[in-house]
């Protein structure tokens, strides 16, 4: 084989894919590689003549160097044709040397060409640089001449130039000298003018220009001073500056001259060498005693003045004030000695001094007059006057940006809105004690009269009540809302917009007041309840169920409400909605519990009464339900359809789908053995209490007080249950004769066939009746039970 | 004490009135009348043991009828009044007595239980409280500390101060108080104060806590509606004198400061049946 001619077609295509050397080395050498050549060597020789073309050895140096020492690598240095030569002819056939001559005469020529162009392309170029500097060269020379001719005419305007000013040189130092002496004896006219010119602007009253022409002259006549003549004129000035001076103070003082007079007079006093801080005094002296009278015209008629008006004129006049003042003494340029007293410093602080006690007691007068608007009608008037109080004071933080008088007013904004929330809030709490009232009011007048229809009923008034309360609290929101309209300049501060939003309206007004509707509520369980029950009952349903709305949805909606109204970021923590939404649930429950046990005790007292007063032992054989029975069922269904109204029916136990006749049939003879039966036989005392006690242990405990639920079903069973345990109570206490017996068990037959129908679960009502007569049995000297048929009988009748 | 198993004592009759026997500084000792209107009335005398965690009881017989109240002296173990029901000529009228027990109860030595419930001795009457005149007597109060001389019985709507004379044996009205108002008001409950030298009563009607002076007979303070329903039983704190405690139908258990009787002190409510009956047990407040 022929490893050089290989070598060669290797390189070539090293040179092809050397276009990719931004690939990387080892993509080219892959790509190199692509000829399936699996010789391992081959490959490695590939490798360094690729590196050695992007002159990478380090690697394959040892490997390199062994390979250029090749005599037969037609590329190395080290090549020798006729090593090659004699090789070749050693190792390949006639047939390959053959293709190895035609290859290699095909690569000389390819060679050949390439050079010849080479050859041919740098002739070119080498032609047209010959042309290029031959054309320059005659450039050159042009310009040389060129610029020798300017240089000739340059010199001979120089010498020119020499000649001229050489000739008017003695002209023009003569007309200097001249014109120095003019400007001299002007100078000395006018000092001796002077006192006469003085005098006159004396009469004339032009003071201004009396004191720029004494200023003029004041260096000089210093100066020369000892010259008599001067010192002459000297005096006379000093005489009459004095009468001038004396003057603008007169002027000064008697504070009559409007302010621009005054400020004139100042700067004239200023720089007549008036000491600074004494003219500072007075100015600011007479400006107090001027805004000193505009306050106490604002006290005067503090509280006859609209709240907006408050103070325009006094806060406009003191800026007026510092306006001119700072003119006067601050921003004056100043020049000469005036700068070295550092007037600003002093003017300065002597301005704050002034506008902070001035501005105290008018902040003493705003406040005084803001605490009076105490009417909480229209909200848009207070703010709108705290808006033009906050924008005139931001006319002072503008005049004066150190003060503290601005922020001090802001102060004042935002205690007013404190104030204000704090106003809503009570007037809230007025309003929903007022609406209560009304509330009692319509439910206390149909009482006594028949027609029930004539009156709002309760779902009415639990509606009118809600949108009472919900549209006061959205009007007041909205009237507080004006605190953060865009166009009130303070709406942008931070206070409103933070904490105002998030403490004061959400947790101060809304929160407080949902707090406040809560706890007024447990207020009515707790005192109203126990000391004679002044609420009534129908109010405790009422605000129970009142309550409960807020918990389901009215109190999400207020806070849902307000947050979008004033954008609430709530930078602080604040009461969850949950917190809220449990303590008016809790309250619910108060209220209804509280509604069970005042109606229980209405309905027990009519019992216990109807127990007590009674001679149980003397009493005729029954004939009747008593009226007392009657009565306690009518009010129960009362209380059943008032409950009905507000809320839901409730889940009851299944019961017997037959009427009262099937529950009674039970109550009397599936369970005789265990009421009354033992008492029948009284030889077996044992018997009887082991019994009830064997009853007792199998039935469910009743918890008489427990809470109920927010359904009619479950407010019925607490108040029939409290009833009917007083009813038992009572009759434990009592001995009964024969017939007193019977009557408690016409009694509660009647109870049974009405009562079961309220509660959720009719065994209740079983029980406790059994209870009942059971004890009344227990406590009867004879007792003979009535007929079941007769009991029935009487009971239909009634 | 808390480790011990409950001690529980069972009665044949059902009972209503419970007291200790005030006089026995020693051992711990309770006495319970029973209520049956139709078997003879019992007093059980129980003994409580704390060393050994055991009751020992011993019956006496009551056989003047049902026992609503009952009390002991201050001053003698043996002597003791009850409230009874008699019905007489079909009517039921609540009477009050003085009793003094067997000699050999009152120590409480007895040793032979067994017998006792054979045959059970009967309680020796000292005297009556005769009310015929002023109602049913809901109940009778010794004075507290006192020598066993001074007893108060709340009979209806009156209050009746009796002297006790010749061993307890003669019984004289030395005082009264009535209450007077609309309706028919009764007295359910009372206590006789240990503070103030023994000059004060509360008494409890329907929903109102009432105290009273003895010295002048007359009211001294009215807790109207002290609770929502009747008023069942009250007692004074014997360690602060102006504390008072009240429970009722309620469920309530509520305390009072009978200095500002406008709103009680604290009130419990965990209570979910009805407060039958109380001993107030206060060691302190």
């Amino acid at each position: 084989s022929f490893p050089g001619i290989t070598a060669i077609q290797r390189q070539r295509e090293t040179h092809i894919y050397s276009g990719w050397s931004l690939m990387g080395r080892r993509l080219a050498c892959l790509s190199a590689t692509t000829p399936p050549d699996s010789d391992p060597t081959g490959r490695r020789r590939v490798h360094s003549m690729l590196q050695l073309y992007y002159g990478l050895n380090e690697e394959g140096k040892v490997v390199e160097q062994a390979e250029s020492l090749d005599p037969c690598d037609i590329n190395g240095p080290h090549f020798d044709p006729e090593v090659y030569l004699n090789k070749l002819r050693k190792e390949c056939s006639l047939g390959e040397l053959m293709d190895h001559e035609s290859c290699t005469v095909k690569q000389i020529r390819s060679l050949d060409s390439d050079m010849q162009t080479l050859v041919y392309e740098n002739y070119n170029k080498f032609i047209s640089a010959t042309d290029t500097i031959r054309k320059m060269k005659n450039d050159f020379k042009k310009m040389e001449d060129e610029m020798d001719c300017l240089s000739a005419n340059m010199a001979a305007i120089t010498e020119f130039s020499a000649h001229i000013s050489g000739t008017l040189q003695d002209q023009h130092a003569q007309i200097t000298k001249l014109s120095g002496v003019h400007t001299l004896l002007r100078k000395l006219q006018f000092l001796f003018e002077l006192p006469a010119r003085l005098n006159k602007c004396l009469e004339l009253q032009a003071y201004a220009q009396a004191v720029s022409a004494h200023r003029r002259a004041r260096c000089v006549l210093q100066q020369y001073s000892h010259m008599p003549s001067f010192r002459g004129i000297q005096d006379d000035c000093h005489v009459i500056m004095e009468q001038l001076a004396q003057q603008l103070r007169q002027k000064f003082r008697d504070g009559g001259s409007s302010a621009k007079d005054l400020s004139e007079c100042v700067e004239l006093l200023l720089q007549l060498d008036e000491p600074a801080e004494e003219l500072c005094d007075k100015f600011l002296s007479h400006a107090q005693s001027r805004l000193a009278a505009d306050l106490q015209g604002l006290e005067a008629e503090l509280k006859d003045s609209p709240v907006t008006d408050t103070g325009g004129l006094f806060v406009s006049n003191l800026c007026l004030v510092i306006a001119s003042y700072q003119e006067l003494f601050i921003n004056r340029p100043q020049e000469g000695e005036l700068a070295s007293k550092k007037i600003p410093e002093m003017a300065n602080g002597k301005l704050h001094v002034f506008v902070d006690t001035l501005a105290a007691r008018y902040f003493s007068l705003v406040e005084r007059r803001i605490q009076e608007e105490k009417g909480v009608g229209d909200n848009s008037l207070l703010v709108r006057a705290l808006d033009r109080f906050h924008r005139r004071l931001q006319a002072i933080s503008k005049l004066l940006p150190g003060s503290a008088v601005p922020s001090q007013g802001t102060e004042i904004v935002v205690r007013a809105a404190r104030e204000r929330i704090k106003q809503y809030l009570s007037a809230l709490q007025t309003f929903y004690h007022d609406s209560l009232t009304d509330v009692r009011q319509a439910l206390a007048a149909p009482r006594g009269a028949t027609s029930k229809d004539a009156t709002p009923s309760l779902p009415e008034l639990l509606t009118s009540l809600s949108n009472f309360i919900l549209n006061q609290l959205k009007s007041v929101l909205a009237s507080v809302h004006l605190f953060t309209a865009k166009d009130i300049t303070f709406s942008n501060k931070p206070y409103f917009k933070g904490e105002f939003c998030s403490q004061g309206v959400r947790e101060g007004l809304v929160v407080s007041f949902i707090k406040f509707i809560c706890q007024s509520s447990r207020q009515y369980c707790e005192s109203a309840g126990d000391r004679g029950g002044s609420t009534p009952p129908a109010l405790l349903l009422l605000l129970s169920r009142l309550c409960l709305d807020y918990e389901t949805s009215t109190i999400s909606y207020i806070l849902t409400l307000t947050d979008e109204q004033f954008l609430v970021q709530h930078h602080t923590p604040v009461t969850p909605v949950t917190a809220l939404c449990a303590e008016a649930r809790e309250a619910a429950q108060k209220l209804l519990n509280h509604y069970v046990k005042v109606q229980g005790l209405i309905i027990s007292q009519m019992l216990r009464k109807s127990v007590e007063t009674r001679d149980w032992v003397n009493t005729i054989e029954p004939r009747n339900v008593r009226a007392v029975m009657k009565r306690v069922v009518e009010d129960t269904t009362s209380i059943d359809v008032q409950v009905g109204l507000l809320y839901e029916e409730g889940v009851r136990k299944a019961h017997s789908s037959d009427s009262s006749k099937r529950t009674f049939s039970v109550y009397s003879s599936s369970r005789p053995q265990i009421r009354y039966a033992p008492s029948y036989t009284p030889s077996a005392p044992m018997d009887t209490s082991l019994l009830s006690n064997i009853n007792k242990l199998f039935s469910e405990r009743i918890d008489i007080f427990s809470p109920v639920e927010f359904n009619k079903v479950s407010v019925l069973t607490g108040i029939i249950k409290i009833s009917l345990k007083t009813f038992l109570e009572c009759v434990r206490l009592r001995t009964f004769g024969r017939y007193g017996l019977q009557q408690i068990q016409v009694d509660c037959h009647y109870l049974q066939m009405y009562l079961w129908r309220f509660v959720s679960d009719e065994n209740l009502v079983h029980f406790l009746l059994d209870e009942i007569v059971g004890s009344a049995a227990h406590r009867c000297l004879d007792p003979s039970p009535m007929e079941q048929s007769v009991i029935e009988v009487i009971c239909e009748r009634g | 004490m808390e480790d011990d198993a409950p001690v529980i004592y069972g009665l044949e009759f059902q009972a209503r009135a419970l007291t200790a026997q005030t006089a026995e500084t020693d051992a711990i000792r309770f006495l319970v009348g029973t209520q049956s209107l139709k078997f003879d009335n019992q007093i059980h005398i129980i003994d409580f043991d704390d060393e050994n965690n055991m009751i020992n009881k011993s019956v006496l017989l009551h056989d003047a009828g049902e026992i609503w109240h009952i009390s002991g002296s201050p001053a003698e173990k043996a002597v003791l009044t009850t409230c009874y029901s008699k019905t007489s000529e079909s009517r039921v009228l609540t009477c009050a007595a003085v009793w003094r027990m067997p000699p050999e109860w009152e120590s409480g030595s007895h040793e032979s239980p067994d017998d006792s419930s054979n045959n059970p001795q009967t309680l020796e009457l000292l005297c009556h409280l005769d009310n015929t005149t002023h109602g049913s007597v809901a109940c009778v109060l010794w004075e507290p500390m006192g020598d066993g001389k001074r007893v108060i019985s709340l009979a209806e709507n009156h209050v009746l101060l009796w002297d006790l004379q010749e061993s307890s044996t003669k019984a004289t009205i030395s005082s009264s108080a009535t209450l007077e108002g609309k309706g028919q008001l009764k007295f359910t409950a009372g206590k006789w104060s240990p503070h103030h030298n023994s000059t004060q009563l509360a008494t409890a009607n329907d929903t109102a806590i009432r105290g009273w002076d003895l010295r002048s007979m007359s009211q001294i303070y009215c807790i109207e509606s002290a609770h929502g329903q009747l008023v069942r039983d009250l007692d004074f704190n014997p360690n602060k004198q102006y504390y008072l405690a009240s429970c009722g139908d309620d469920c309530k258990v509520k305390f009072w400061d009978v200095r500002h009787i406008n709103e009680p002190v604290k009130c419990l409510e965990e209570h979910s049946h009805c407060l039958q009956c109380h001993m107030i047990l206060q060691k302190s407040f």
